[in-house]
């Protein structure tokens, strides 16, 4: 089929082709041509942020909740570079998203027009590929690949950057258009000896563990780790970018490894004598100190990247392939050794993983002040508003909390920046979140300092329907840094006060200034009623002030550096790694 | 460290070279040489990039390599099974008394005469980088005025290719 038609028409008959229904962007002058079109498309809504990293975020919000690539749109120069943040974010946590930017006509890139910046130079080394496009003919094609790109093999951002003369430009458009990716070529399917020789390792071992990355989130593998799991009888530890790939409540669960893991998932690691890693990548949260971290274990490690297999840490087998393939073939080479009568025995490693599950279970302490506890508002959210609900968070205490003290048994129901770390994602992202899953149950679960850096959103989400729930646990401080000017900087509190105690701003009436319903809760007794209006409230945002506590800490903690063996259960309590018996 | 030879096919794309150079220097790694240019293919180019690593990181250079779109294939040239060459251009004093001597150095490494001026010559040589060393080692003492070299290219010993399986993949997607 051909047509005629100028780049811009060419461009959104393409997003439709490949299946797009929802954008987020704000337009500009060099995108200006894109948004003519698109103001006609009847499948894809287009929702106006109020700044582009909202956009990149909301993106990554919906592609997480609906597994699907999310779009974000913008303008040329800082129109691009208020992107960058949001791609940085989803490179790291391998989130599908293409960002499609508007670039000075073609005859101007390289002359510091106004608008300008190199958005593909920028861009380069946090995008797992990026386009620059100035054939009108090329933009059907750019466009599959892009998406084609961004949604398989390790997933992650893919920007499209687009002249404006190009997107003006009328010439005959053709559909469907081949790709052209000679250099790119994901291998999914597992090396089937690797595999078997992983199977008879973990039959052999007497302290294994499953070590469960992002990876297998990505890849839908839940139920086949679920198998995997309980026909072995290891243990499994979820990292923070796997929370719910496993049921918390399953008693093989051993929870959340790292910097602020369980005693018994980091203890788990670090005694291990065999780690299958399944779609993780030896991040420096999870292993603390490299060469301390597991010292006695042999590694089978699987990953759909190459790259991330001996990066860190030296795999004794590599596996390269995606997550539930992976699984899919271990279960069967279990199966197999378990039909020969080689049955692994992990009874007396269970007795130590107990002791540990028992003795160092998570918890908190009130404050006794009489303040309320963040913990506790944490707790009570995942409690009232339940499995099937969506829980975002920001970047901080909060988030370690979100992680640490709602149970996640369903896959995907938390999402939060993890590798890039990025303060002001939990606003915007469960914008996304919600967009993609609009019947489902959205809470944002933010800081008072996250929440200040994005969350003009909310005015997004009240003119375009999109009802989400935030939670603002309100210290008045950057508190995870100033849990660390307790820990490590002699209670020096450097610039971490907001002094947002002195109601500026005023979070309840900023979210009624935002047309959202704003709530205000300072007493424990008043948590979960406070929860409960929430959750009747569906016809708008709801935004709730949690006056908490200043001086609770996140714990337990193994310190930047040090290594996991270090951990503390509290300030300064470590654990007894041995049961005595 | 130790020196690796690697030969890099890559489609033939703008911006290719900054995404090689902007991964070397975004994951620590060092580029010794490296030379690019076209192929017996007009969609695929060819780089000689010469990396001074352990061996656990030219694993990770090449595996991150791979990971770029627009690169086709990473070969490992090893020095004693392909030919390894450099080109040296250099402009060495040289006057009536010197002219004589310098021409006899250029007759011995088997080089070339392209530039004669009054009071210099320019030297055309290629070979390895060490015959190179030794060649710059011997014209020194004469007043070398300025040189240039070019990065290391390479191509393997025998009858077989490297290119002929991936160039397949680009046909088919041309």
């Amino acid at each position: 089929m051909t047509e005629q038609m100028t780049g811009a028409q060419a461009l959104v008959r393409a997003l439709e082709l490949v299946g797009v229904d929802t954008i987020f962007g704000i337009p500009g002058g060099a995108i200006l041509p894109a948004y003519d079109p698109l103001f006609d498309s009847e499948q894809i809504r287009h929702i106006l942020v109020r700044h582009e990293q909202g956009a990149g975020h909301a993106a990554q919000g919906y592609a997480q909740a609906t597994g699907r690539v999310g779009v974000c749109i913008a303008t040329s120069g800082p129109g691009a570079t208020n992107l960058v943040t949001p791609i940085a974010d989803a490179y790291m946590d391998s989130v599908p998203i293409v960002a499609i930017t508007g670039q000075v006509a073609s005859a101007s890139i390289g002359t510091d027009a106004f608008q300008e910046a190199d958005i593909v130079g920028i861009t380069m080394p946090i995008t797992k590929h990026n386009f620059l496009v100035t054939d009108p003919a090329d933009i059907g094609r750019t466009i599959v690949e892009a998406f084609h790109i961004a949604g398989t093999g390790r997933r992650g951002p893919v920007l499209v950057d687009i002249a404006k003369d190009t997107l003006q430009a009328t010439f005959d458009f053709a559909w469907p258009v081949p790709m052209a990716l000679p250099g790119y070529r994901p291998v999914t399917r597992p090396h089937s000896k690797q595999v078997r020789e992983a199977a008879r390792l973990i039959t052999e071992a007497k302290r294994p563990v499953l070590y469960v990355g992002g990876g297998v989130l990505k890849a839908q593998a839940s139920a086949e780790l679920k198998v995997l799991a309980e026909l072995t009888g290891a243990p499994v530890v979820t990292t923070l970018m796997a929370k719910g790939a496993f049921p918390d409540s399953h008693p093989q669960h051993m929870g959340m490894p790292g910097m602020h893991g369980t005693v018994g998932a980091v203890g788990a690691l670090q005694k291990s004598d065999l780690l299958v890693v399944l779609g993780a990548r030896f991040d420096d949260r999870v292993t603390g100190k490299l060469d301390s971290f597991a010292p006695d274990a042999a590694v089978v490690h699987a990953d759909i990247d190459p790259a991330e297999i001996s990066k860190n840490r030296h795999a004794d087998v590599p596996i390269v392939g995606d997550a539930r393939e992976v699984l899919a073939d271990m279960i069967v080479a279990i199966q197999a050794e378990q039909a020969a009568g080689r049955r692994g025995d992990y009874a007396e490693w269970w007795q130590q993983l107990n002791y540990w599950k028992e003795t160092y279970p998570l918890g908190y302490d009130l404050p006794e002040n009489g303040e309320l506890s963040p913990q506790y508002v944490i707790e009570r959210i995942g409690k009232i508003a339940g499995p099937e609900a969506y829980y975002v968070a920001g970047v901080g205490q909060h988030q370690m909390w979100a992680a640490q003290h709602i149970g996640y048994d369903r896959p995907g129901a938390f999402v939060n920046s993890g590798g890039a770390g990025t303060m002001g994602f939990a606003i915007p992202a469960a914008m996304g979140v919600k967009v993609g899953s609009p019947e489902s149950v959205v809470w944002a679960i933010d800081g008072d300092g996250c929440f200040q850096m994005t969350n003009q959103e909310l005015a997004t989400c009240a003119i375009e329907n999109i009802p989400i729930k935030v939670a603002i646990i309100n210290n008045g401080n950057l508190g995870m840094v100033r849990q660390w000017q307790t820990l490590f900087y002699n209670q020096r509190y450097s610039n971490t006060d907001l002094q947002t105690s002195r109601r500026i701003p005023d979070f309840v009436k900023l979210a009624d200034a935002y047309g959202c319903v704003g709530l205000r809760c300072e007493k424990a007794e008043d948590v979960d009623a406070t929860i409960a209006k929430a959750m009747e409230i569906n016809d708008a945002p709801v935004v709730i002030d949690f006056v908490v506590h200043k001086d609770a800490m996140v714990w337990p903690m193994v310190a930047a550096g040090t290594s996991n063996d270090d951990i503390k259960f509290a300030r300064d309590l470590a654990p007894v790694w041995e049961n005595g018996e | 460290m130790s020196r690796h030879t690697l030969s890099v096919l890559v489609e033939n794309k703008p911006g290719v070279l900054a995404r090689i150079a902007s991964l070397f220097s975004r994951r620590g790694f060092n580029i010794d040489s490296l030379a690019v240019g076209p192929t017996e293919h007009p969609e695929v180019s060819r780089m000689t990039i010469v990396v001074n690593v352990e061996d656990l990181p030219l694993e990770q250079v090449t595996k991150q390599l791979n990971k770029l779109v627009n690169v086709l294939k990473i070969v490992e040239l090893d020095p004693t099974s392909s030919v390894q060459r450099e080109l040296l251009l250099v402009k060495v004093r040289a006057d009536t008394e010197t002219r004589s001597q310098v021409l006899e150095t250029v007759q011995l490494f088997r080089a070339k005469v392209v530039d004669v001026a009054p009071d210099a010559v320019t030297i055309e040589a290629t070979g390895s980088k060490e015959k190179l060393e030794a060649l710059i080692r011997v014209l020194e003492p004469f007043g070398i005025k300025e040189l240039v070299q070019s990065g290391m290219v390479a191509i393997g010993r025998g009858a077989r290719s490297i290119t002929d399986r991936s160039l397949r993949a680009v046909e088919r997607s041309a």
